[in-house]
Parts: structure tokens; C-alpha cells; sequence
């Protein structure tokens, strides 16, 4: 009784991209990495079946009803890697290496391991920091079960499991605290579609610090994908940091699975690119996990910023907070979904979310969505969001202390952006994110001295 | 007189874990017991299961309150019947307001007894004296059940509840745990107050501070669920001065009060 | 032992005190859907050809929609043909003049409702207008309110006595094809109740309606409609019960208010729909579209609704705040047992300037019933000052149960405030514990700290409906604690 329905513009342009990423896959296949042994090729193939069945994600998704991504399928964006259109190369944004972080690097130059701006220290024994491409040429068979599971994977991130090319192996063997970060991070030079695959294994009681950084001002096309997976008590500080050019385009997965005990404090600063959208989730596979997710979102211009969180309180005794942070200025959109699920049994689960938008501009907009789903009752779950503007209080009383209306507004909203990075616990990093918020803020300058 | 309570060989036990391992203790009329002991002896437990709190389970023994079977008997019954337990940690109810329950529960026992309730002006007049008797401020009874209550406000609270249901038997579960000496002494002056020939109080408690100003009949000493030493209330200032430590050492006795 | 839970299973086990089936001649048109069948119910009705060529529009539309699936509901699939859209008692030649014509086999129904007719009208002050089945069976008090020049009468009556209000405001608030169920009901609706509050006038009474689902079969599609023009106000109540019946049926029941500049309209519900039984089996499929328009400066529409009836309560009372500094609220409490399925919530959605909106919403899960919160709250660009407080709170009762919450915010203007905050609580053993050492019976303290819960709610219903409400409360939940 239905009557066919029309298919829209994005629609089309989302079918005929999936047509095009279909289509570019035999010629592109062979040359992945790991495609010589069959548990890695099946995992690829079985990932394309995934997202050939629910194709690109459009509006009329769930979760995609914010973001639409008509902007990334319109661009004819699959192509084989290593087609590098050098004469329209970027410089590469040396700052970004961050040299002042100490640690290690892993770099990555449109999506290819770049080992001339890599530089691992030396590591306790076990230890490995290195190239996923190379390690699935070398022994893919060890990488198998970790990469195969997809759990709280979004079509995009099938699409990455499908082409993946590069991106990072991080191994650390059980009972090691890494004292010294591990930076990697993303450049781009070209418009290229890079789909950067990241792995993190960390063992049991052991400790580590991450960044994943994209930057860059080229307009590329990024869909990372990263799975960490932590071992008993194992506590990992992550923080991922997407500083790209105004042109780019980045869609980002990042999946934690919690054994018993474990501990993850994930940051997500989303700063640049036209369109980005994060998804953040966490499982806790064991009881007394603890998960921290924090964000930081400005955007400007049309920039439309988008994070998906997801936490499953799957087993007791569990303990998670959320606090995300957005300013909007300019015709920028910002959306927020944060859920949070309480399985069956999860008793004693303890939950905790904010979602916090300024709105600096006549024509800027905040979308959020903070999710409860609760199947346990011996639980503390809240969550609370706001959407506003500066408090005029605030304002006045810093008038009233001799700031002009434009600096006391950038005053507080540094202050409002600032504390989203309070709780990053190493300091140089917090630094760098900090001028990095500033360089995007308005009327940022007079501001340096406070940072 | 019989007796008020009469428990023999009580056993009880959570999950699997046993926590009282055989009580023998008889308590009078009139008369205000002490029960001290470390933490971990089974003292809460004791006041728990003697209220009906089905979190234990009771595997052995019995106990008898004003001559018949205790033990049978739900929480509500009990308390309908003129026992009383003070809380240690008097619990939270959100948007139900003091005053409510306390005239629910005065009405339920007085309904219990055949005696008609009480109307809301009766029931103010009664409140008031009490509350002046325990120096807490009138806006409390009109605030949730202890929600946003301090300490030492939830403590008086239970206290007033007591002298407003004037109960036969008031097992007092760490009175004083948390309060300042000025609220400790407002709190032992209503306890105090109720003592009376017809009533009896088992008074459960860490530290002897409390006992100072209640000064018990009897005081027993409780060690990894038996009763393990039974005196006069010298007993406590002897566990004040030398600890818990040399209890453990001393050889159980079951040894009944009188 | 477990005392505790002996005292639950029995109350659980509690049956539903409205389920009686009430024999009455019912002259019903065959089951299923057709043009022909719209036709009839608009010859039965003897309305205006305006009338029929709106149910048909609204039918062609229901053709090529499809049921919503978006809710965090699950039902077997509805077969719209198998549904009866027209039942009413059968007329005594031209229906009842007056509540002394009226069956008093049907008045004596709803006695047992506790809604007795005229008692209210003599006691109460309340006008009842009672809709049976799809049919208005008598409003009270109508003379009275005429003099002040309120019109409150069946939908029916409206159509042939005021077709200009009709015209002018039906559909002007939930358009025919809004949504699945609203152009199902728009196609087939066969009463309900209208009610015109003119410029300036203060209703001095409580309107009410009560809604009852009788014939097997039968789904029920009533439409009301209530207008409060410039500077007036009224007070609206609604109540809903249901025989018990293994089969479930269908409500999709669409309401739509009108305030303009000024005016004042509080709606409150009641709704204890037969739940079905403890397994799940029966029950009313709850589909309703509730939407106010402050079309308006100043005006205030308030929502209250107690939800503790239906298999599923799927309905979402909304609030278009378009007149400059217009108000909006809801008030709600959604409570599910055994398998009840509940996905409630509403939309306010600010246009003018300095509107403001207030959403309290308490659910209770018991048993293992699920009960969702979801809600959009949008600030348009134009919403210059728009204000939004949003509480939701959750009360889970027992391991088996779910409770959820979907707020939707989508805010467009920086001067806008929009503040969201949710928690979840339960009723622990602690506190069961503590209020029967105090003496309380388990039922009573279940009955105390629900009420407790949702005495932000009851506080904004007319005394007699809290009171029945929380009586309600207390039927349908006590003692769920397992």
C-alpha cells in the first residue's frame, strides 16, 4: 500500500558513491595489505558485504539524522591508494609534530607510514609501536581476532575495515607503564582519501598515553578508524585531536573494549575541518571498569562538528562520566549524542553525562541528545545538557572589572572551552591543545597571555 | 515480669557468609543494654535481623519478643508491636515528607492497637512537644524523610521518631556515630528521656563516648558473632581504655545477662 | 521468608477493577476500511459534504503512509482491516434529549466508573460530556455553560450546531496527514468532544470528558477540540477506561487546542486503559496525537497526563509556543507493569519571542514494563529568549524492567536557554526496610514513595483528579518490588 518512495538528491549521490567505492574494490584489493592470508582478506570482504548492505548512512539513519553526508559522497573520492597528486601538495604542518611532547612518534604522511618524521625511543621489551600496514604484511594471522571485532561499528567504520591501508600498531605487553607519550599522528598533503586503521593493545595492569592527531591543511577525505582494547586493570589516557584544514572532510571511529578493571580517560578536541564526525564508544566486557569521555568541539564558518558516543555498561559495577563541550560561532553546527546502556544485570552502575553548548552567533546551531537506556535497577545514571549563551552575569561583572564586551566575552568563553581540558593529565599536551583551541577562538589574541 | 526479649543460639547468616554465631541474651523490662564490639562483629547484624531485615537469613536459634516467636513475624508487624530500630544510616526518602511518615507510622501502630488515629491537628500538637524536647527546628518535619539532612539531623530525627512511637523495645544502632558533642548530648537526653520501668533498649555501639551520658544496666561485649564477655557498665570504661584487642583472645562465653 | 516478595506477587496479581463488559446494543458497521465505510460513518453522522471530503483526503493520505516504527515499542502487526471504525449504542430513534433519555444500563456504567453523571452535575460543579465507544452519550451542565456563551458538546453535535468553528479550526493544529495514526483517526473518527470558550470568559467549571472503550472489536478514534479565543480560560479533564478483552485495541484518539492571545487552556488526562494482563495478553494500543497551538501573545497551554493504562501508551503532547512570550508545559507521569510498553514525551517547539517551556516528566518502571521518555525541545531562529527546563526523572521498581530517555534538543537561537536534566532512581530495599520498621506495610510504603516521586506531577491536576490518581498509582503499581 506503500507508494515508492522518491529518492532524494543526497540519496542518489550517497548510491552512486557506494556504486563507485563497490566498483574501485577489485582494483584496489590486491594491493592491501594482509589480502595474502585469508582470515585478513574474509575480514575484508566481510566488512565491504557489511557496508554494501546498509551503503552510505543518510539522514533518515538514526544516527546520522544531524549530519548529512551528501558533502563527502558528492566528492569522487575512491581512489587507489598511492595515487598522490603531488603538484597539489600542501607544506606539511611541521608544528604539528610537536616536537617539545618528548615520547614517541608515529607519523603518517596521506595516510602512509612516514618514518622520516617518526621517532620511536627506546622501549621496554614487548613493546611495539609501529606500522599496522607492515605488521599485516609481515603476521597478519596475530592481528586477526582484534581486528575482527566490529562491535559499535558504524557503516564508515565497515568501509575502513573493507580498504584499509595503514595506520598504527601499538603493543604493550602486560605490567609496563609507558612513562613517555605516544604521538601519532595524521599529516595531509594532498587531497587524498586516507582511512587510517588503528590498533591499540594494552596488557594487563599496564599504562600508556595516546594521541591521535589529523592535521593538515589539505582538503582530504579522513575515515580512521581505532580499536584499543585494554586488559585487566590496564588505564589508558587517550586523546584524539582533529586540527585539519577548513576543506577537509574527517569521519573517525574510536571503539574501547574494557576488561575487568580497566581504566580509559578519552579526550576528543574536534577543531577543524568542514565536516567531522566522531564516534566515541566504550564496552565494559568486565565488572568495576571505569570510562571517562571528555570533548571539546568549536567550530566556525559551515563547519559542522558531530560526536556519537556510546558507553555499555554491559557487567556490575561500572563507572563512567561524560563531559562534552561545544562552541558554535559563525553558521557552524554542532551536534552531541551521547548513550548510555545499562544491560541486564549491570547492577550498580554508575553513570554520568553533561553535554554543554555556547552559541556565539545569531546563526549557529546545537543539536544534542543525551541517551539513557536502562535495563538494571540498583543504578546511579544522570545526565544534563545545556544550550546557551554566555551568562550575562558573568559578563557584566567582568565589565564591571574594567574588561571591554569583547574581551570579557572571550574571556569566558576560554574559560568554557578551558575546562573541557582540565582533566588531561599530561601537561605538555594539554598546552598544545590549549593553543590550538586559542588560534580558533574569536578575538583569541589578547587571550595568549592567560594560556 | 517475663521477660521482653529472650534470644537463644541465634545464628544468621548473608549470602553464605555466617556473621552471628550462636546469641544468647536475655533483656528486661526497664532495662538499657550496651552492645559493643569491633567493627565487623555482628552488632549491626544483630539489630538488623532483631527488626526483620531479610538480607540475613537466620539458619538457627530463637528469639522471643514479650513472649512469643519474633522470628516469624514481618518487619511491619514488629515495629507495629513496639519495636524500634534507629537506624545507623537513617535512609533517604525523596519527595515524601517527614511529617507523613512519621504520622503514618504513629497511625498504623495506633490502628495496630485498636486505638483511633490521630487527627492532623492531635497529631501537630504531640509533634511540636516532641520536637521542642529534641531542639530540631519545625521546618524539618516538613522537609523529605532526611533527604538533605545532616548528620546529626538525621540522628535526632530517628530519636524523635522513637519518642513519638514510644515503643516497648528501642534497639539504638550507633547513635552517635558522627555527631559533634553538643548534638550527642541533645540525642542522649532524648534517649534518656524514654527510659522507663516498662520499657527496655538494647544500645549498639562502638565506642563507650555514648555510654557516658546513657549509662547502661548491662554491657556485652560482641566478637566475630558470639557474645564473648557480659558486665556491669565498667565493662565499657575497661574496653575504652584497653581496645578491642584482647577480646578475641579470651576464650567465647555465652554468658547470659543478670 | 521473603515477605516481601509475597506481599508483591500479590499485588501484582491484582486485577483490573474497570474490566467489566457492559451489554449493550451496539449498532456497528462490519470491520474494515474502505471509502464506502467513510462514506457511511459521515451519512451515519449526517454531516456536511465538507466533513466527508476531509475524512476522504485524509484517507487517500493513509494510504501511502506507513506505521511509524521510530518508538522503542514492539507489537504484533495491527490489522486495519479487522477493526470495527463505527460502534454506537444503538439510538433511541433520535438519541437522548436530555441524561433522562440516556440507556440506564449505560448511565449505570458509568457509575461503576465513578462517574456518575448527576451526582457530578449536582455535586461537583463538573460538566461531563462522555463519549461511549465512538459516541457522546449526554453532556451535562450545557445550559449553564451557554449563558456565559462556552459551547461544550460532542463533536457531532459541533459538526451540525457550529460547522464555521469546525471548519475554521479542525485539522488546523494536527494537520489530516501529520502523522499515521492522526490521518487514520482523521479519516474514521466517529465523535469526541468540542469545547469554545468565547473572548474574555473564565470557565467556571471543570469540563470533562470520559472515554470508554466497549465493543469487542472496536477501535475508538474520537477527535476533540478546544478553542479558547482571546483572554479565556478552561480547565479540561479526561479520563479512559476499557473492558478487559484478550484481544488488543486499537485507540488513536487525535486532540488539538487552540489558544490565542491570552488565553489560558490546562488539559489533564487520566488514562487507565485496560494494560492488558500480566502476561502481556490484551490490551489498548494507546496511539494518540496530542498538539497545542499558542497561536497567541501570552497565551498557555499546560499539559498533565497520569499514564498507568494500555498495552502501549505511544503519545507525545505537544506544545507549538508561536505567539510571542506564550507558555508552555507537561507534567507527566507514565507508569508500566508486567508487559505494559510506554514511549511518551512531548515536543515544544518555540517560534516567538520569550516563549517558555517546562517539561517535567516522571516514569515508573515496575514488573517488566519499559517505559521511554522521549521529547524534542527546538528553538527556532525566530524564538529570540526562548527558555526551556526539562526534568525527567526515572523510578525503576525491580531487576526487569527498562526505563529510557530520548531528549531531543535543537536550539537555533544564542539567546535561547535550554536546560535538560535526567536521573534514575529506585526503590531500594533500604527503603522499603525502613518504612515498615516504622510500621508501614509494604504497599503503603511502595504507594508512599511513588507518590512522593510524583508529587511534582499531581500537584498540577485539580484536587479530585490527584486524588483519583494517586489511588490509581497505587492500584497499579503496589508492591512490584521483587
Amino acid at each position: 500500500m506503500n507508494t515508492a518512495v522518491r529518492e532524494r538528491p543526497s540519496d542518489r549521490a550517497g548510491r552512486e558513491a557506494l556504486e563507485r567505492a563497490l566498483a574501485a574494490w577489485p582494483a584496489i584489493a590486491p594491493g592491501l595489505p594482509g589480502m595474502h592470508a585469508s582470515g585478513i582478506a574474509k575480514l575484508r570482504e566481510n566488512a565491504l558485504a557489511r557496508f554494501r548492505a546498509s551503503g552510505f548512512p543518510t539522514a533518515r539513519d538514526e544516527e546520522w539524522k544531524y549530519t548529512d553526508l551528501s558533502a563527502l559522497t558528492a566528492r569522487s573520492f575512491m581512489q587507489v591508494p598511492g595515487d598522490v597528486q603531488a603538484a597539489t601538495a600542501e607544506p606539511l604542518p611541521h608544528h604539528a609534530l610537536f616536537d617539545d611532547l618528548g615520547g614517541h612518534r608515529l607519523a603518517f604522511v596521506d595516510g602512509r607510514h612516514a618514518p622520516e618524521l617518526s621517532s620511536i625511543g627506546p622501549l621496554p621489551g614487548g613493546v611495539r609501536i609501529e606500522s599496522l600496514g607492515a605488521a599485516l604484511l609481515r603476521d597478519p594471522a596475530a592481528l586477526e581476532t582484534w581486528l575482527a571485532d566490529s562491535r559499535g561499528h558504524s557503516a564508515m567504520a565497515a568501509l575502513n575495515a573493507a580498504f584499509m591501508a595503514d595506520g598504527a600498531l601499538v603493543i604493550v605487553p602486560a605490567a609496563v607503564e609507558l612513562a613517555e607519550p605516544i604521538h601519532l599522528v595524521f599529516l595531509g598533503a594532498t587531497a587524498s582519501t586516507v582511512q587510517p586503521r588503528n590498533l591499540i593493545v594494552v596488557g594487563e595492569h599496564s599504562k600508556c598515553t595516546l594521541i591521535e592527531h589529523y592535521a593538515g591543511s589539505a582538503p582530504t577525505f579522513t575515515n580512521a578508524l581505532t580499536q584499543a582494547f585494554l586488559a585487566r586493570d590496564a588505564d589508558v589516557e587517550y586523546c584524539k585531536l582533529q586540527d585539519e584544514g577548513e576543506r577537509a572532510l574527517h569521519v573517525g571511529g574510536t571503539h574501547v573494549a574494557q576488561a575487568q578493571g580497566s581504566r580509559f580517560a578519552g579526550h576528543s578536541v574536534s577543531l577543524g575541518a568542514s565536516l567531522a564526525r566522531h564516534d566515541v564508544t566504550a564496552i565494559f566486557d568486565g565488572e568495576r571498569c571505569t570510562a571517562t569521555l571528555d570533548g571539546l568541539y568549536l567550530a566556525g564558518g559551515r563547519q559542522h562538528v558531530d560526536h556519537h558516543t556510546r558507553i555499555d555498561h554491559a557487567q556490575p559495577h561500572g563507572t563512567s562520566r561524560e563531559h562534552f563541550r561545544g562552541i558554535l560561532d559563525g553558521r557552524s553546527r554542532g551536534v552531541f549524542n551521547g548513550r548510555i546502556v545499562v544491560h541486564p544485570g549491570a547492577q550498580q552502575s554508575d553513570a554520568w553525562l553533561t553535554s554543554r553548548n555556547l552559541l556565539l552567533s545569531a546563526d549557529a546551531e546545537a543539536d544534542t541528545k543525551p541517551q539513557l537506556e536502562i535495563y538494571a535497577d540498583d543504578v546511579k545514571c544522570a545526565h544534563g545538557a545545556t544550550v546557551g549563551q554566555l551568562d550575562e552575569n558573568e559578563l557584566f561583572y567582568l565589565r564591571s572589572r574594567g574588561f571591554d564586551a569583547a574581551a570579557a566575552r572571550s574571556v569566558l568563553t576560554w574559560a568554557f572551552a578551558r575546562s573541557a581540558l582540565d582533566a588531561i593529565r599530561l601537561a605538555p599536551l594539554r598546552a598544545h591543545l590549549e593553543r590550538a583551541c586559542l588560534a580558533r577562538l574569536p578575538q583569541a589574541l589578547p587571550l595568549a597571555e592567560l594560556a | 515480669m517475663p521477660p521482653i526479649l529472650e534470644i537463644r543460639g541465634l545464628e544468621a547468616r548473608v549470602d553464605d557468609k555466617p556473621i552471628l554465631r550462636g546469641i544468647d541474651l536475655t533483656v528486661n523490662p526497664g532495662e538499657v543494654h550496651a552492645i559493643m564490639g569491633p567493627n565487623g562483629s555482628g552488632k549491626s547484624t544483630l539489630a538488623q535481623v532483631l527488626a526483620g531485615r531479610e538480607t540475613y537469613a537466620v539458619t538457627a536459634g530463637e528469639v522471643h519478643y514479650l513472649g512469643a516467636d519474633l522470628l516469624t513475624r514481618a518487619p511491619e508487624e514488629r515495629a507495629r508491636e513496639g519495636l524500634f530500630l534507629a537506624f545507623q544510616y537513617p535512609v533517604e526518602i525523596a519527595g515524601v515528607s517527614n511529617v507523613y511518615l512519621l504520622k503514618a507510622a504513629l497511625n498504623a501502630a495506633r490502628r495496630h492497637r485498636g486505638e483511633p488515629e490521630l487527627d492532623a491537628m492531635d497529631f501537630l500538637a504531640l509533634v511540636r512537644g516532641k520536637l521542642k524536647a529534641m531542639e530540631m527546628p519545625e521546618d524539618l518535619i516538613y522537609r523529605s524523610v532526611n533527604e538533605g539532612f545532616s548528620g546529626g539531623e538525621k540522628k535526632r530525627n530517628e530519636i524523635l521518631q522513637m519518642a513519638l512511637l514510644e515503643p516497648k523495645l528501642a534497639i539504638l544502632d550507633e547513635a552517635d556515630s558522627g555527631l559533634d558533642i553538643d548534638a550527642l548530648q541533645v540525642v542522649a537526653r532524648g534517649i534518656n528521656a524514654l527510659r522507663a520501668p516498662g520499657r527496655a533498649m538494647i544500645v549498639v555501639t562502638h565506642y563507650q563516648r555514648l555510654l557516658d551520658y546513657v549509662v547502661p544496666d548491662f554491657v556485652h561485649v560482641l566478637s566475630q558473632g558470639r557474645i564473648v564477655r557480659s558486665g556491669g557498665k565498667e565493662l565499657a570504661l575497661e574496653l575504652e581504655s584497653r581496645g578491642y584487642g584482647w577480646i578475641d583472645d579470651a576464650a567465647p562465653a555465652a554468658v547470659r545477662a543478670q | 521468608m521473603d515477605t516481601d516478595t509475597t506481599h508483591i506477587d500479590e499485588l501484582i496479581s491484582r486485577e483490573y477493577a474497570h474490566g467489566f463488559v457492559t451489554d449493550i446494543e451496539a449498532d456497528s458497521v462490519p470491520p474494515g476500511l474502505s471509502e464506502d465505510v467513510i462514506r457511511l460513518i459521515s451519512a451515519k453522522k449526517n454531516e456536511p459534504p465538507f466533513m466527508l471530503e476531509w475524512r476522504l483526503d485524509a484517507y487517500r493520505h493513509w494510504l501511502t503512509m506507513r506505521e511509524p516504527d521510530w518508538s522503542s515499542i514492539g507489537h504484533p502487526p495491527i490489522d486495519y482491516q479487522d477493526i470495527v471504525y463505527y460502534s454506537a449504542p444503538k439510538a433511541k430513534k433520535d438519541g437522548p434529549k436530555s441524561l433522562d433519555e440516556v440507556d440506564p444500563e449505560l448511565l449505570r456504567v458509568y457509575e461503576k466508573l465513578g462517574v456518575p453523571l448527576k451526582e457530578r452535575e449536582a455535586l461537583a460543579g463538573v460538566a461531563v460530556d462522555a463519549v461511549f465507544d465512538s459516541v457522546s452519550v449526554g453532556t451535562t451542565f450545557k445550559s449553564r455553560l451557554a449563558e456565559l456563551g462556552i459551547i461544550f458538546c460532542a463533536f457531532s453535535e459541533a459538526v451540525q450546531e457550529h460547522p464555521e468553528l469546525v471548519r475554521q479550526y479542525l485539522g488546523s493544529v494536527v494537520p489530516r496527514g501529520d502523522n499515521f495514526f492522526a490521518a487514520l483517526n482523521s479519516a474514521v473518527f466517529t465523535d469526541g468532544s468540542f469545547c469554545y470558550i468565547p473572548k474574555g470568559v473564565r470557565c467556571p467549571m471543570e469540563l470533562s470528558t470520559y472515554f470508554r472503550i466497549n465493543a469487542k472489536d472496536s477501535g475508538q478514534f474520537e477527535r476533540t477540540l478546544i478553542i479558547a479565543d482571546e483572554g479565556a480560560y478552561v480547565s479540561y479533564l479526561e479520563g479512559c477506561t476499557a473492558p478487559m478483552r484478550d484481544e488488543n485495541q486499537l485507540h488513536a484518539a487525535v486532540v488539538e487546542l487552540v489558544a490565542l492571545e491570552r488565553a489560558h487552556i490546562k488539559y489533564s488526562t487520566v488514562q487507565n486503559w485496560y494494560p492488558g494482563d500480566r502476561d502481556g495478553k490484551g490490551g489498548i494500543y494507546n496511539f494518540v496525537t496530542k498538539r497545542g497551538d499558542c497561536r497567541g501573545a501570552h497565551s498557555h497551554i499546560a499539559w498533565t497526563q497520569v499514564e498507568t493504562g494500555s498495552a502501549i501508551t505511544w503519545k507525545y503532547p505537544s506544545c507549538i509556543l508561536r505567539g510571542d512570550n506564550s507558555v508552555g508545559t507537561f507534567h507527566s507521569v507514565a507508569l508500566t507493569n508486567h508487559r505494559q510498553q510506554a514511549d511518551t514525551g512531548t515536543k515544544m517547539i518555540h517560534i516567538g519571542r520569550n516563549t517558555r517551556s517546562t517539561i517535567v516528566s516522571k516514569g515508573i518502571s515496575a514488573g517488566r514494563g519499559s517505559n521511554a521518555y522521549r521529547g524534542l525541545v527546538k528553538v527556532l531562529k525566530t524564538a529570540e529568549g526562548a527558555r526551556n527546563y526539562t526534568q525527567c526523572d526515572s523510578l525503576l521498581v525491580g531487576d526487569r524492567c527498562a526505563a529510557h530517555t530520548f531528549p531531543y534538543i535543537e536550539v537555533r537561537n544564542p539567546t535561547a536557554k535550554v536546560e535538560h536534566e535526567a536521573s534514575t532512581s529506585r526503590i531500594g530495599e533500604e527503603q522499603l526496610f525502613y518504612c515498615r520498621q516504622r510500621g508501614l506495610s509494604a504497599e503503603d510504603a511502595v504507594s508512599m514513595i511513588v507518590n512522593g516521586f510524583c508529587k511534582e506531577v499531581f500537584k498540577e491536576l485539580p484536587m479530585e483528579f490527584a486524588v483519583e490518581a494517586q489511588k490509581l498509582l497505587g492500584v497499579s503499581l503496589e508492591g512490584s518490588v521483587g
